[in-house]
């Protein structure tokens, strides 16, 4: 089945996720939609899987215009999409869920169904067992349940998202030799969505880049990661040449330390950063560079290596332990991990403050906070809700509730959607740290600002972490090599 | 204050309003003129007082009864303000509040000391047992049970316990009725006022104890830990609050309360421990911090109201041939409404939605 994309437009109030975006897919080919998070993937898949509506353009089906109204609406037209959490009901069985999705009458034809099911999973070298129970099974497997589902309920179109997030090799493998058989012997169009340059190269026959909701251009692959990279993430800034600060005695060490979690198990990690120094930690989102921040934060425990600040071994410290030996974690998501909506500036830092008191002294607090206030140059008045706060200034505020001296910050995207303004003040307020001998360890989606801020470079992919780069020597290519996985 | 943000303050009069209006359908449907039944639950609140001494001594339908009544509801809801605080939903509060009245018996029937020794001891035994009560469901709850759940069948051993005690080590000397233990002494009861159920005591106990709820909750730094708990817990730890801890002292400080809560009620409403001692205060409780918005100044005004209008009940069943669980009926559809559309802001934000998904 041929789709068509005609100028789809989406706006999620100030962001423009879809910028009339126009492809088109053809019938027995695999496509890789590639692009950063946040570059609009999402959104026109689930526009073109009937999930959510445009606001504007036209979507053609074997060129039929069509309408969809839900996903079911879109699977009867031929179009499926594969979640990065299968839609599937983890007490049910396996026959049970299958049947879920059927028209049927009051009596469950379920032998029927599962000598299907048992059928159809042949067909494409899945193993199903129907009687067993959803949740004992891995995601790997519900994955395979969903496409089977997908492919009766009459799919010609195939999108998944993210598939191989979670889900071990042997599966990867089948996954891809089912999909390469769906395009090739079935003449099905199937869509590949993933941050995973490798999987695009290894799988598809074209790949589309997606940046900040505009399509920025296509290639034919195999070809060079160079190639990609610079779409996904645009030219590097000319880099003035700055020295490199001179890095103080250690203040974290990471002897081979194993980070574990349900999605991704980190490679042994040996890592030594020392006071002054901004180390940036970079790679496409979900391939490690999040667990082992939280791992050093003390808020991941280790499987295995051990974890010392200043030499002396914190291996088994929790968070709490770590913010009294003068470290930080700073989250992404402001109101979500950081601040608490519903309280004032004020109360907030009443909330941090040391000293172990029974009853608040507001006015003192209030004072204290008028000062940081000025000082961090918030826009906003001691009695403010946090949430009244704009982005930038909830940024500033976090600073503002720092204590003055600290041995390491671990930060997760610093100015995710803040404006230039704030951006470079609180790039401002890490260098002025870093001057103070604070050790700065921090995650960016964005390559220009790795580049340019740190003084060494590791890059995630897949879990594992890369050598350690010198920021001041590396290029775009060496970078691309890094993310697409290769050493 | 402008005129909208007005009108996002009164409009909780709203569903109290359709509250009233239905209950008062529900009457006609039934046959009784509203105007008799209201009336008798006013009466049934303050009587008609003939003197200031009949006002006072009434002993059926009296003020002092339903204030009486509202003490131990007062006390397990101030208790409530704590946990709610902190974003725990302490559905075990019935079953603290048995506790309490467990507690004082033990101690009203095994010690005999002078009332102003024997009295504070069973009032620190009560607290002390709601105490433990909530700290099983706060231990639960860190072994992966949710509040409600462990609360809830905390709530049935609670009664459980209480029908063990009643029927075997408490059991009157004459042989058991499965129906309470002895009257206890005088000196371990609290001194009444006149021939009501009414303690000064028992009012001074809960003056004390929401005062230091306010306290808590205002002033506090434990306070200021607890909102930011319940308004966002994963921030809250990042800023270094201990989530177990803090949860752990909140609930052993809301279960001290009902604890309290329940001694007033062995020792004052009643004067031995019964069958059913609680008779679903604790639940009540729920519903009066729900309806008040979690609010400190409302919670007095909201528990009062709902004590004088069960209380108020049971006149309305003497004079009528209705049930007296139409104050029941009252004060649930209130809540009921109040929870569905009290809130003006949510509902714009619904109908908002709504109408976008119709286009």
């Amino acid at each position: 089945m041929q789709v068509e994309l005609q100028s789809i437009s989406k706006r999620f109030g100030k962001i423009q996720a879809n910028d009339k975006i126009s492809l088109t897919l053809k019938a027995g080919r695999i496509y890789g939609i590639l692009g950063e998070n946040g570059a609009g993937k999402s959104t026109l898949m689930k526009i073109l899987s009937g999930y959510q509506a445009a606001d504007g353009g036209r979507i053609l089906l074997d060129g039929a215009l069509v309408h969809f109204r839900s996903p079911s609406d879109a699977l009867a037209a031929g179009v499926g999409m594969l979640y990065q959490e299968p839609l599937d009901l983890p007490p049910f069985t396996v026959v049970e869920n299958y049947l879920l999705g059927q028209p049927g009458g009051v009596r469950l034809p379920a032998r029927r169904a599962a000598r299907e099911l048992e059928k159809l999973g042949a067909a494409y070298g899945f193993k199903v067992q129907p009687d067993e129970y959803i949740r004992g099974l891995s995601l790997g497997e519900r994955q395979q349940l969903e496409l089977l589902r997908l492919l009766s309920g009459g799919a010609q179109v195939l999108i998944l998202d993210e598939p191989t997030t979670g889900i071990s090799a042997k599966q990867k493998e089948i996954l891809f030799g089912s999909m390469r058989r769906l395009a090739e012997k079935e003449g099905k169009t199937l869509i590949l969505v993933s941050h995973k340059l490798d999987e695009v190269q290894e799988l598809c026959n074209q790949a589309f880049v997606l940046r900040k909701g505009k399509l920025v251009g296509g290639a034919k692959v195999p070809c060079p990661n160079s190639k990609l990279v610079k779409l996904m993430f645009e030219e590097l800034p000319p880099r003035r040449l700055r020295a490199r600060s001179k890095t103080g005695t250690s203040v974290l060490e990471l002897k081979n330390a194993v980070v574990r979690s349900p999605r991704l198990d980190l490679q042994p990690v040996k890592l030594t950063v020392g006071a002054g120094e901004v180390f940036g930690l970079a790679g496409l989102e979900g391939n490690g560079q999040e667990l082992l921040l939280k791992a050093c934060a003390g808020l991941h425990p280790l499987a295995a290596g051990r974890r010392l600040l200043s030499g002396a071994d914190m291996t088994h410290l929790g968070y709490h332990a770590s913010i009294a030996r003068g470290i930080r974690y700073i989250a992404a998501g402001r109101l979500e991990e950081g601040l608490v909506a519903g309280l004032t500036l004020t109360e907030h830092m009443a909330l941090v403050t040391e000293e172990p008191v029974f009853f608040v002294d507001w006015g003192s607090n209030r004072k204290r906070m008028a000062e940081r206030i000025k000082r961090y140059q918030v826009v906003g008045t001691p009695d403010s809700l946090v949430e009244e706060l704009s982005g930038g200034n909830q940024q500033r505020f976090l600073f503002g509730l720092l204590p003055d001296t600290l041995k390491l910050i671990l930060m997760e995207h610093p100015t995710r959607g803040l404006d230039l303004r704030s951006t470079d003040w609180i790039w401002q307020q890490l260098n002025q740290r870093r001057k103070e001998g604070t050790a700065i360890i921090f995650i960016s989606a964005d390559l220009d600002e790795i580049v340019e801020r740190s003084d060494r470079i590791a890059v995630f992919s897949g879990g594992r972490m890369s050598r350690i780069v010198e920021a001041a020597k590396t290029n775009v290519d060496e970078l691309g090599h890094l993310i697409g996985g290769r050493q | 204050m402008n005129g909208g943000a007005w009108l996002k303050r009164a409009w909780i009069l709203v569903p109290i309003a359709a509250a009233l209006v239905l209950t008062t359908l529900l009457l006609y449907a039934f046959g009784t003129s509203p105007e008799v039944a209201f009336r008798a639950i006013w009466d049934g609140v303050v009587g008609t007082p003939t003197g200031l001494v009949d006002f006072f001594t009434r002993p059926q339908g009296s003020t002092l009864k339903a204030i009486a009544f509202w003490i131990p509801l007062f006390l397990s809801s101030a208790g409530l303000l704590i946990t709610f605080r902190a974003g725990l939903w302490n559905i075990g509060i019935e079953g603290q509040f048995i506790l309490g009245a467990l507690g004082a018996t033990w101690i009203a029937l095994s010690v005999q000391l002078p009332a102003p020794l024997q009295i504070p001891l069973e009032i620190l035994a009560a607290m002390a047992g709601g105490a433990l009560w909530a700290g099983l469901a706060a231990l639960l709850k860190r072994w992966g049970v949710h509040e409600i759940f462990g609360g809830l069948a905390l709530n049935n051993l609670a009664i459980i316990l209480t029908n063990y005690l009643i029927a075997g080590p408490w059991q009157p000397p004459e042989g058991g009725s499965f129906r309470g233990t002895v009257p206890f002494r005088d000196e371990a009861l609290l001194p009444l006022v006149g021939s009501t159920r009414f303690s000064l005591v028992a009012l001074v106990l809960a003056a004390g104890a929401f005062t230091l709820v306010v306290l808590a909750l205002q002033n506090s730094a434990w306070g200021l830990r607890l909102k930011a708990l319940g308004r966002n817990p994963r921030s809250a730890f990042l800023l270094g609050v201990s989530s177990n801890r803090e949860a752990l002292l909140a609930m052993l400080f809301c279960g001290a309360l009902a604890g309290m809560g329940g001694a007033v009620r062995v020792l004052s409403w009643f004067d031995s421990l019964r069958q059913s001692i609680s008779g679903g205060i604790g639940y009540l409780a729920l519903m009066v911090v729900i309806l008040a918005a979690f609010r400190l100044a409302w919670t007095p005004i909201v528990s009062l109201f709902f004590a004088a209008v069960l209380s108020g009940s049971i006149v309305l069943q003497l004079r009528t041939q209705l049930h007296s669980s139409l104050g029941d009926i009252l004060t649930g559809v209130m809540v009921l409404f109040v929870l569905l559309f009290g809130d003006l802001g949510r509902l714009r934000g619904l109908f908002r939605r709504k109408a976008k998904d119709d286009v």
